[in-house]
């Protein structure tokens, strides 16, 4: 297979049996000639591949007590609450945290209304230490919307989505608060190094990570630049990733960590800020809706929230949930429709989007929830999913995540003879903390929710499910519903399927693709392998443009994979624009091949948004 | 002689090429609150060229310098990272920092050359937030010293330096007797990427702290920023069918 045009690369290919395996490939590959898509190292390892011979590839190796992958609330919230702990008992503690984004914040993306209940047991004097929670929910509003009307839903109070008591945030702005605090507690924060790869110690527990190499030309060959990561070795480390973290992806294989739960569902969601007309700007008014432009069984919902730092800012969005059956949808012209309902045009109109951005969220709830330790490492935060879906939060219980990871690890780090059977600890209390902790009572009163959504009815029969049974009865009927299976499953084949008629975007309320994607300030070094790797590049011609219709040109939200004609004239050809990513991991999560393994580009790349 | 020390100097800016920038209400200057600033990406190549005359043996010491508010110091641990000696971060915060410009950056960086008696300062050509392309040329001018700049090939000869400059028609190749300011152009080399295990041993290294009091400089501005506008927003394009049609179009807007 594709081996073979390294080996073609190379000065000693002119021989008869690199020209025999030229023909072998050639015919295994149907009709044209398609050129290479995938050069990443983890489809084709280096110690095969001889460019990579005589490259010096040891790696500086540091020690830490704990290290956490992921400057989220989630890792933070652990870093800080280890520090904390540390500084309470006396002891000493060394915690390095890495991050991809080039800066804390910098791809934290959320709608996002804050409930501050872990931020009070974190910091109880966060106000006076600044903390950016600037607006106070004064409104809550829920809609059903039809093509032209509005319907409103009173929301009252006990119903999952009442807001009282919280806070609309700018989730990015508030991370970036999170991580200085950590770093005045002395965590040792490293943003723009990207966790790469899971280390093992021979007993197979986890032994660290290491940061990505830099310095690989696009085509997989060492560049003169090349430096290999470093690896950052811990009693235990802490994988606080986000939504469908790409070395969760592999620690769920490696631990069998999904063997007694569902798998994970999730959703897309779409997000813009704008500048508005000041006479429309309500201060601390959260809006959402439901209903159009989906139909009652696809399942999604807008956010509207009205900012109060100063100027008149609006944060708005689109959520489609991603077990979404027809390939024909896309969930950015979805979004982009939406704004044309008058309810919601009237307070853009005459405003200005400065922002833009997208990333997957759990819905799958407490039906999905992993085990979340192995030896060596633990889960925390919407890695695992702790995300309230119908409440739409998930930042509270992401950072009591981290806290509770933090206090069941602190004794065991800091303890003479920790008594481990494996090199790496394994410490099971935080699973047994998590299960005595309120973010299981609270996953578990709303878990039959969302699977509630699966039946004839769709949306109008989970609706009528939450009045009734949350509503009355706070989840505590005796049956657990189950979610429909895996995302990337759903999708019925394109010729079963009615094409969508999008309007065009009219450049004032709703905009094309690409100029959405420059607001996302998304940039990588243009020279390295595509980080949005194909296990195998013939299949997404062959299968996912065959079949259905390349749903992955629509799907991702920064235009990162195209179907183009092949210059050699007949049949397409997947080009992927990974330069385009911002990180969302939709793509992994629903591609019906299960072909796409996202992995992180070289530190920094990404999104460079700035409090979303 | 080898020179002694050379000194580099930063800036941080905002990377205008992919983050969102916009105009702040009042239209006085940008929004910079939160948006990603790094280094300069002319002066990383400098960075670059002053570590490998190290790494050469032509020279003994790279001190690192920057102005600006505590952003500044992470800058300089990148310089520092990269393979510079010690840094020096002037501070300069607030009201000052917003005025700061070309010339109170050259005087500050004068002030420093001298009382550190460096050989060589070695900047990038221009930052690229506000495209000046002034300080390494006050510089040079406020220390009496010979310049340059746009370089793309620096060659230490003895007491001199052969610089080969990028201009307008071509290549231009000098030779200036040390001290000399010198800037950097693109294609001078490629700066090799700071990694994690550098940064962190260069927070052992000692990046000194001092005010432009200090060094006897006044940071008033003589340039007053009456007003920032965002550019025009193009105007569509119309096509035409013939020449002749192309014809009457441009004489009745008058540009024929």
């Amino acid at each position: 297979g594709p081996h073979l045009i390294s080996f073609l690369a190379s000065p000693s290919a002119l021989t008869g049996s690199a020209l025999f395996f030229h023909y072998t490939w050639r015919r295994n590959c149907s009709s044209a000639v398609m050129p290479r898509i995938t050069s990443h190292y983890t489809i084709f390892p280096r110690d095969k591949d001889p460019r990579w011979e005589g490259v010096e590839m040891e790696r500086f190796a540091d020690e830490a007590d704990v290290v956490i992958v992921g400057g989220g609330p989630a890792g933070l919230s652990a870093a800080i609450r280890l520090k904390q702990l540390a500084k309470e008992q006396e002891k000493e503690l060394r915690v390095c945290l890495v991050e991809k984004a080039s800066q804390i914040g910098a791809h934290t993306l959320s709608g996002a209304c804050l409930e501050p209940s872990a931020l009070n047991e974190l910091f109880p004097d966060w106000k006076e230490r600044g903390a950016p929670l600037n607006t106070p929910v004064t409104e809550d509003l829920f809609s059903i919307l039809t093509e032209k009307y509005r319907i409103p839903v009173p929301m009252l109070p006990g119903l999952p989505m009442n807001n009282h008591g919280n806070y609309i945030v700018r989730l990015g702005h508030f991370v970036h608060w999170l991580g200085e605090q950590a770093e005045e507690l002395g965590v040792e924060i490293y943003p723009g190094y990207a966790a790469a790869e899971v280390l093992f110690h021979e007993d197979g527990s986890v032994k660290g990570i290491a940061t990505n190499d830099v310095g690989i030309a696009k085509d997989g060959s060492p560049k003169d630049v090349f430096e290999r990561g470093m690896e950052l070795h811990a009693k235990v480390t802490l994988f606080g990733e986000g939504c469908h973290g790409h070395l969760a992806k592999q620690l769920y294989r490696q631990f069998n960590l999904r063997e007694n739960c569902e798998p994970q569902t999730y959703a897309i969601g779409l997000k813009e800020l704008w500048v508005i007309d000041e006479k429309k700007w309500r201060p601390g008014r959260v809006e959402h809706s439901v209903g159009w432009p989906l139909n009652r069984n696809t399942y999604g919902g807008s956010f509207l929230y009205h900012l109060n730092e100063g100027e008149p800012l609006v944060a708005l969005g689109f959520v489609v949930g991603l077990d979404y059956t027809n390939p024909y949808l896309s969930p950015f012209r979805e979004f982009q429709r939406w704004k044309h309902h008058p309810f919601v045009a009237k307070t853009l109109e005459g405003g200005d989007r400065i922002a833009y951005g997208a990333r997957a969220l759990n819905e799958g709830g407490y039906q999905c929830l992993p085990k979340v330790t192995f030896p060596g490492g633990m889960l925390i935060g919407c890695s695992p999913g702790f995300m309230n879906v119908p409440k739409i939060k998930g930042t509270h219980t992401a950072m009591k995540s981290g806290m509770l990871a933090a206090e069941a690890i602190f004794p065991k780090v800091t303890a003479e003879d920790p008594a481990s059977k494996t090199a790496g600890l394994h410490i099971p209390e935080y699973e047994d903390n998590l299960k005595k902790s309120w973010i299981w009572k609270e996953l578990y009163a709303v878990r039959n929710i969302r699977p509630s959504f699966h039946n004839y009815f769709g949306l109008y029969g989970g609706m009528v499910y939450t009045g009734v049974f949350y509503w009355i009865l706070r989840g505590k009927e005796p049956w657990t519903l189950k979610h429909a299976g895996l995302d990337s499953a759903q999708l019925k084949p394109a010729k079963e399927c009615t094409p969508i008629e999008y309007p065009k975007p009219d450049g004032k309320l709703s905009f094309d693709l690409l100029s959405s994607v420059a607001l996302s300030g998304t940039n990588h070094e243009g020279d390295q392998p595509p980080h949005l790797t194909l296990k195998d590049d013939s299949i997404p011609v062959a299968n996912n443009l065959a079949i259905y219709d390349g749903p992955e040109q629509r799907f991702c939200p920064a235009g990162v994979y195209e179907y183009v004609p092949l210059e050699t004239g007949e049949g397409m050809r997947l080009q992927i624009n990974a330069q385009n990513c911002v990180h969302c991991k939709t793509c992994d999560i629903k591609d019906p091949s299960q072909n796409i393994n996202w992995v992180v580009p070289e530190g920094s790349g990404g999104p460079a948004y700035n409090g979303l | 002689m080898s020179p002694a020390s050379v000194f580099v100097c930063l800036s941080l800016t905002l990377l205008s090429d992919y983050p969102v920038i916009r105009v702040k209400p009042d239209n006085s200057g940008v929004v910079t609150d939160g948006v990603k600033h790094s280094m300069n990406p002319f002066c990383e190549i400098a960075v670059e060229e002053a570590v490998k005359l190290k790494e050469k043996k032509f020279i003994k010491e790279v001190v690192a310098v920057s102005c600006g508010p505590t952003q500044v110091t992470e800058t300089i641990r990148t310089a520092l990272a990269m393979g510079c000696d010690r840094g020096i971060h002037v501070e300069v915060s607030g009201k000052d920092y917003e005025a700061m410009g070309p010339l109170q950056i050259a005087k500050i960086f004068a002030a420093l050359a001298k009382k550190e008696e460096a050989s060589l300062v070695i900047l990038g050509k221009q930052a690229i937030d506000d495209d000046c392309n002034q300080t390494g040329q006050m510089t040079a001018a406020l220390l009496d010293w010979p310049q340059g700049t746009f370089a793309s090939e620096v060659t230490i000869d003895g007491e001199k330096v052969k610089v080969v400059r990028e201009i307008d028609g071509g290549l231009e190749t000098i030779k200036i007797s040390m001290p000399a300011v010198l800037t950097a152009d693109l294609r001078l080399n490629t700066p090799r990427y700071a990694t994690l295990p550098n940064i962190m041993k260069a927070k052992k290294k000692k990046i000194a702290n001092m005010k432009p009091a200090d060094l006897g400089v006044d940071m008033v501005s003589r340039v007053e920023v009456l007003r920032v506008d965002e550019p025009p927003t193009r105007l569509a394009g119309v096509k035409v069918e013939t020449v002749d049609d192309l014809v009457a179009k441009l004489k009745a807007n008058g540009t024929i």
